[in-house]
């Protein structure tokens, strides 16, 4: 295309194409897995039992091991989405599509993971499971813009269409996001003065953002091998009347 | 130019068509009225309470009426194949069908405006704020109508719409329930309002000029 | 008016999936002046999906449609084209006369008045019927209408003929024939046979 090197473009359509990508996945998928747990065993341990516990919060705060690399997985994963979604419209590459619609689920599942832990933090803070906290409201409207698009490509039967259509309402929904969270914030300070306590501090102890990070990468890596499962699922589906299909299955069956 | 020519076409063709089909129009706006009647009923009828959420009652009302009103954006054009002619045409899609979205917040949006003062006078409002309340409805519902407009050409195409079609569309209101209820609300007591204003004002312009594609887009979806 | 030899119409290796069923594969067609493309089939066969491709409203699954050479989403084409579909695309609650002035307005002024195409088609005195006062036979012969107001070289229609009666179809007929004259293109699908003197038909007969 424009402006990219045909190598580049060759690599990309290479990569894309479903057989190809359902090889190499499952060859990627071991290692993926074993990079998974470590990162997890040592950023729970580094979190869990290093981790000094807060001055303030207890030991409660800990909980943020799971909250904030879930908080940053909605967002990111809702930007993926509504990129694989835009390539899948420009390029009409099939994959991107696919990796756009199977990213929504997983995407509502983290931010659901991340109302439902700040929830659980929230009662020994606030002394109530809800507070109409900025982040938490910009989380909620996150999770209704992912039931969003799952509910519209469920409601539509062709699924290239529906593919289409996610496309269309992440990119929508990826520039109204800033829009939405600068209100909710405004709105926040507005109503209820600064809030009382803020969940990630400006200044956080070494020996605690070292765990964090780390459990970042292990979600970035839990993401990928989620994403990979869905997509390989969905590209059977797609593609179940293509030759290179039906050859795995009458392999697998022997 | 033929592009003016058309663009006016399509606006003078769907406000005839609006004044022929008088109870499409009347619908949204009775549903405004009906729901902010029900508050008062349903929450006791004390001035101050009434008073102190009026902006907020006002504001959800007009965002549910527009949505209700949405449905007949596309809906007789996408069931008797004029739709598909609007899309044929040479002109650039996206702004023939900005001017359907124009046409249509003529009748569904605009008219919500001329009933304002009255339902501002039942919850109790200070008349001062009612200038204001104007304003932000002014410059909130053509936003509405242009976002919603987004979510119904994705669901014109679906035999139930309607459910998935709120899901689609409310998250995406919020920006407008809280600019324009919070300026109503700053102005009730007295308060300067202008950076909501600002704020109402560039969204509307950027949903002016960013909307109608994703909407031309989704139709041509839509149709398929 | 004539109209310029030199437009062609293609389609290259177009085929098109529904519901898992292949409806057909590897088609391929060229379309020139003076020439009629007729769909034949039974019903379910892909002829709408065929056409709806050809509009642009439908992707096909692979191929691709060629105006004068280039892919019809980047090219003069909806400029050129005309298409009366299964639905008659006009308004019910608008007049005749409202309803050809607004397809007037999206395309560019074609080779008669509104007045002339009225008596072409035989709805002169019903400029100021509403629609859904008229019958099904007099709203396809509006929705043909169309066809002579604007400016276009190819005619796609589905099913031109039904619900009209025998002349009717003459007419439509004879106002293909004289399309095709003044070097126009026309892809249609019907289940009736069409009677078209002098004119070169190419069919294609999908399974």
């Amino acid at each position: 295309m424009f402006l990219v090197p045909d190598p580049v473009v060759r690599f990309f359509h290479r990569m894309a194409s479903p057989p190809h990508f359902y090889r190499f996945t499952e060859r990627l998928m071991p290692w993926l897995v074993v990079i998974f747990l470590l990162l997890t065993a040592t950023g729970l341990y580094g979190g869990l039992y290093l981790a000094p516990a807060d001055y303030q919060q207890g030991d409660s705060y800990r909980i943020i091991y799971i909250h904030v690399p879930s908080a940053w997985m909605s967002l990111f994963i809702y930007v993926v989405m509504a990129i694989a979604g835009a390539i899948g419209l420009v390029w009409r590459i099939k994959l991107a599509e696919i990796v756009a619609i199977s990213s929504a689920p997983i995407g509502a599942s983290f931010t659901f993971i991340a109302l439902f832990t700040g929830s659980l933090w929230g009662k020994p803070m606030w002394g109530t499971w809800w507070v109409w906290d900025a982040r938490l409201t910009s989380e909620l409207i996150l999770l209704f813009l992912y039931l969003g698009v799952i509910g519209l490509y469920g409601a539509i039967d062709d699924k290239r269409v529906a593919s289409k259509a996610v496309a269309i309402l992440a990119l929508v929904g990826v520039v109204n996001i800033p829009i939405i969270h600068y209100s909710v914030e405004w709105w926040n300070t507005l109503h209820q003065g600064p809030t009382v306590t803020k969940m990630d501090k400006p200044s956080i102890h070494v020996t605690m953002l070292i765990p964090l990070l780390l459990m970042a990468l292990s979600f970035n890596v839990y993401y990928l091998i989620a994403l990979i499962l869905r997509v390989r699922v969905e590209l059977l589906q797609r593609e179940r009347n293509t030759q290179w299909v039906k050859y795995r299955i009458l392999e697998n069956r022997q | 130019m033929s592009l003016s020519r058309a663009f006016f076409a399509i606006i003078r063709r769907d406000l005839v068509l609006a004044l022929r089909r008088r109870s499409e129009v009347a619908n949204p706006l009775l549903f405004f009225v009906l729901v902010i009647t029900l508050f008062p009923l349903g929450i006791g009828a004390q001035p101050k309470l009434l008073q102190a959420i009026a902006p907020g009652i006002i504001w959800v009302s007009a965002l549910l009426a527009a949505m209700l009103s949405l449905d007949s954006l596309f809906r007789s054009d996408f069931d008797d194949g004029s739709l598909e002619q609007i899309l044929l045409s040479p002109h650039p899609a996206s702004v023939l069908i900005l001017g359907k979205i124009i046409a249509h917040w003529l009748v569904t949006g605009l008219p919500l405006l001329i009933v304002a003062p009255l339902l501002a006078v039942f919850l109790g409002m200070p008349t001062h704020s009612l200038g204001i309340l104007l304003l932000t409805l002014l410059l909130g519902t053509p936003v509405l109508s242009l976002i919603g407009a987004i979510g119904v050409a994705l669901t014109v195409g679906l035999r139930r719409g309607g459910m998935i079609l709120s899901l689609l569309v409310l998250p995406l209101y919020v920006p407008v329930l809280i600019f324009a209820s919070n300026a109503v609300e700053m102005a009730s007591s007295g308060l300067p309002v202008s950076a909501q204003i600002n704020i109402l004002i560039s969204i509307l312009f950027m949903a002016l000029v960013l909307a109608p594609w994703p909407t031309a887009a989704a139709l041509k979806m839509s149709i398929n | 008016m004539e109209i310029k030899p030199g437009y062609r119409l293609e389609g290259d290796d177009l085929s098109c999936i529904r519901d898992d069923r292949v409806l057909f594969e590897e088609l391929a067609f060229e379309l020139v002046p003076g020439q009629v493309l007729l769909l034949e089939g039974k019903n379910g066969s892909g002829k709408t999906s065929l056409l709806r491709i050809l509009c642009g409203f439908r992707e096909p699954d692979t191929g691709q449609v060629y105006w004068c050479g280039d892919a019809i989403n980047d090219s003069q084409y909806y400029a050129d084209m005309a298409y009366v579909g299964h639905l008659d695309g006009v308004k019910k609650e608008l007049t005749v006369l409202e309803n050809l002035k607004v397809s007037l307005a999206l395309g560019r002024p074609g080779q008669y008045s509104i007045q002339q195409a009225l008596n072409k088609v035989h709805l002169v005195n019903y400029e100021d019927v509403l629609v859904q006062a008229l019958s099904a036979g007099q709203k396809r012969r509006l929705s043909l209408a169309r066809l002579l107001i604007t400016q276009n070289i190819v005619w796609i229609l589905d099913e031109p003929f039904t619900s009209l009666d025998k002349q009717g179809i003459m007419l439509i007929e004879s106002l293909m024939s004289e399309h095709c004259a003044k070097g126009g293109m026309i892809v249609l699908t019907s289940h009736h046979d069409i009677d078209l003197h002098g004119v070169d038909v190419q069919r294609i007969n999908l399974p």
